[in-house]
């Protein structure tokens, strides 16, 4: 399980990359990209999935 | 008397006769004021920051750099997705830069033009929320260039947590946005926070802001930062609120209070701009910074600038320094900004003998205010052709004095040469309320539709002070009752 990042909505903010608790998400080019192996769905370090929660944009931080 | 007048028998200043009088901003020292009704050691800190000074504004520059893109906060008159050359307005900017490369674009910048005196941080997003960004590009920057004056814009939630780091850096200006005190007002502006690792909505989203906003404002200005609190004005939301704000703001310290207008065009895709939620007209801005009046020290000539705007107030250069434009290792040049700060000294002192002089005799009239609008390059002088104008300072001129209190946008009227028509209709719109402009040079064509129109243009003082210029032309229309 984990979460991705629609590209065609991301912003490019960064927020989701300095909240991320295991670092899985990363710019690439022009895009923010979640390495699925890394993430964890925040699970057992926070409530929500950090990304999705300080996204500025809703439905662009989504699970898999 | 009013804070963000320039007394006009102050303009000589030297060894004024008030003391006291500082009220607003608490100044406490008691000693005799310097310019701007400021205490001595406050006007050194502040007369080359052209946001803190409405004075400095007409010679320093300042500069953003956008290192910080991300926020911790929505606010529903905020879209950084749009990302457009032609913006001008917070949050926008269209160069996204590492530390690094803000430091080299500084360096470049601060040898081409002579006049920076200020970095700030500013967005597109927070300038705290991802702090170690902001805290590294000016530690990068402070090693070439120990002089610049540093400075950043918050939304305060972050802030209690970075207000040692602030006054250890010695960044000595602060922007906290401030759009209410009332959580129930809150919950309408913002619709969501981040903080302690979770979203907050509603009223705990609006509380805990506020809380945080006070705290750091508090914090900060017990520090001795110079704090300058931001409102966005929206009608029918904060407006009277805003009064309210002011209150609060004063009794924690801040320095200065500068209230903007709500920028909702539906084409920037802002919640407010969707909702058909409209920003204020210049009237109503003057009618609520009228009512402030009085509390904290206002600032009027706020441009609204984008989060990398380069070069004086209302001047932006940005698109010229752009990263692919900058040279990779840019070495600096000290010479030419000590060389401009040299002529500054002395044409600030000329200036204000000057005024001081010309403005004497006002102070007898009991004629009413008039509004006027001045088309300027910088200096303080009558210096622009109207075709060039893409902005008017407007000034209001009475038996207290001449001072700024704004200014109306009107974005280059002679683009292909000689004006044309449609252009010129929305300069007049934009003047409402205006009936005299001052321009250093006017076509033909433009002064007769502008007669036509009310509207009188004057270019008889062309490259003179604004202040006395003014002073000169109030003073002329005085019946000779007045003048005797
Ligand atoms: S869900 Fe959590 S772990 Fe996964 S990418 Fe988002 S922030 Fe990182
Ligand atoms: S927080 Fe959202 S908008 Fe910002 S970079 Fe991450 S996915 Fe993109
Ligand atoms: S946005 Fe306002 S406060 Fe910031 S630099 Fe521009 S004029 Fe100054």
């Amino acid at each position: 399980m984990a979460y991705q990042i629609v590209a065609s909505t991301c912003t490019a903010c960064g927020a989701c990359e300095f909240e991320c608790p295991n670092g899985a998400i990363r710019m690439k080019g022009d895009i923010f990209i979640v390495d699925s192996g890394k993430c964890t769905e925040c699970d057992g370090a926070h409530d929500s999935p950090q990304c999705a929660a300080v996204c500025p944009v809703d439905g662009t931080c989504i699970p898999l | 008397m009013s804070s963000a007048i320039i007394p006009l028998n102050a303009l000589g200043r030297q060894k004024s006769a008030q003391t006291g009088g500082c009220s607003a901003q608490g100044c406490g020292s008691g000693g005799g004021q310097a310019a701007d009704g400021l205490a001595p050691d406050i006007w050194q800190r502040v007369k080359d920051h052209p946001c803190y000074s409405d004075e400095a504004h007409h010679y320093f520059a300042r500069m953003h750099v956008a290192v910080a893109p991300a926020c911790n906060i929505q606010c529903n008159y905020c879209n950084r997705k749009f990302d457009c050359a032609n913006e001008s307005r917070p949050g926008v900017t269209s160069e996204r830069l590492s530390p690094e490369q803000a430091a080299r674009k500084v360096v470049a910048v601060a040898s081409r033009v002579p006049q920076l005196s200020v970095l700030g941080v500013a967005g597109p997003g927070d300038a705290l929320y991802d702090a170690r960004r902001t805290f590294e590009t000016f530690d990068r920057v402070a090693e070439v260039l120990p002089d610049l004056t540093f400075c950043l814009s918050t939304n305060g939630l972050a802030l209690p947590d970075w207000v040692d780091e602030i006054a250890a850096r010695r960044i000595g200006h602060v922007t906290v946005t401030v759009n209410m005190v009332d959580p129930e007002v809150g919950a309408r502006i913002y619709p969501w926070i981040f903080h302690g690792h979770r979203r907050w909505t509603g009223l705990d989203a609006a509380r805990i802001l506020h809380e945080r906003q006070m705290e750091g404002l508090e914090r900060l200005a017990a520090k001795g930062v110079l704090v300058k609190v931001n409102s966005v004005m929206i009608p029918g939301v904060n407006d009277d609120h805003l009064v309210e704000v002011n209150r609060w703001i004063r009794e924690r310290g801040a320095f200065l209070h500068n209230v903007v207008p709500l920028i909702s065009d539906p084409g920037h895709g802002t919640r407010f701009g969707l909702d058909g939620q409209r920003g204020p007209n210049p009237a109503e801005l003057k009618g609520l910074q009228d009512r402030l009046d009085g509390g904290v020290r206002l600032m009027r000539h706020c441009r609204q600038c984008r989060a990398d705007a380069v070069g004086l107030l209302g001047e932006d250069v940005s698109q010229d320094v752009t990263l692919d434009k900058l040279p990779e290792t840019p070495v600096y040049d000290p010479a030419p900004r000590a060389a401009y700060r040299a002529v500054v000294e002395r044409e600030r002192e000329d200036r204000h003998r000057a005024a001081a002089a010309a403005t004497a005799g006002l102070a007898r009239s009991g004629l009413p205010a008039r509004l006027v609008a001045v088309c300027t390059k910088g200096g303080g002088r009558i210096n622009q052709h109207f075709g060039h104008a893409r902005e008017f300072q407007v000034y209001e001129v009475d038996g207290r004095g001449v001072r700024m209190i704004g200014h109306r946008r009107a974005d280059n009227y002679c683009l292909g040469g000689d004006g044309d028509d449609d252009r010129l209709d929305d300069i007049i719109a934009a003047l409402a309320g205006i009936d005299t402009v001052f321009a250093a040079k006017i076509g033909h064509c433009p002064k007769r539709d502008l007669a036509k129109a009310g509207i009188a243009v004057i270019d008889s003082y062309a490259h003179d002070y604004v202040e006395t210029a003014l002073a000169d032309w109030f003073q002329a229309a005085l019946p000779a009752a007045f003048t005797a």
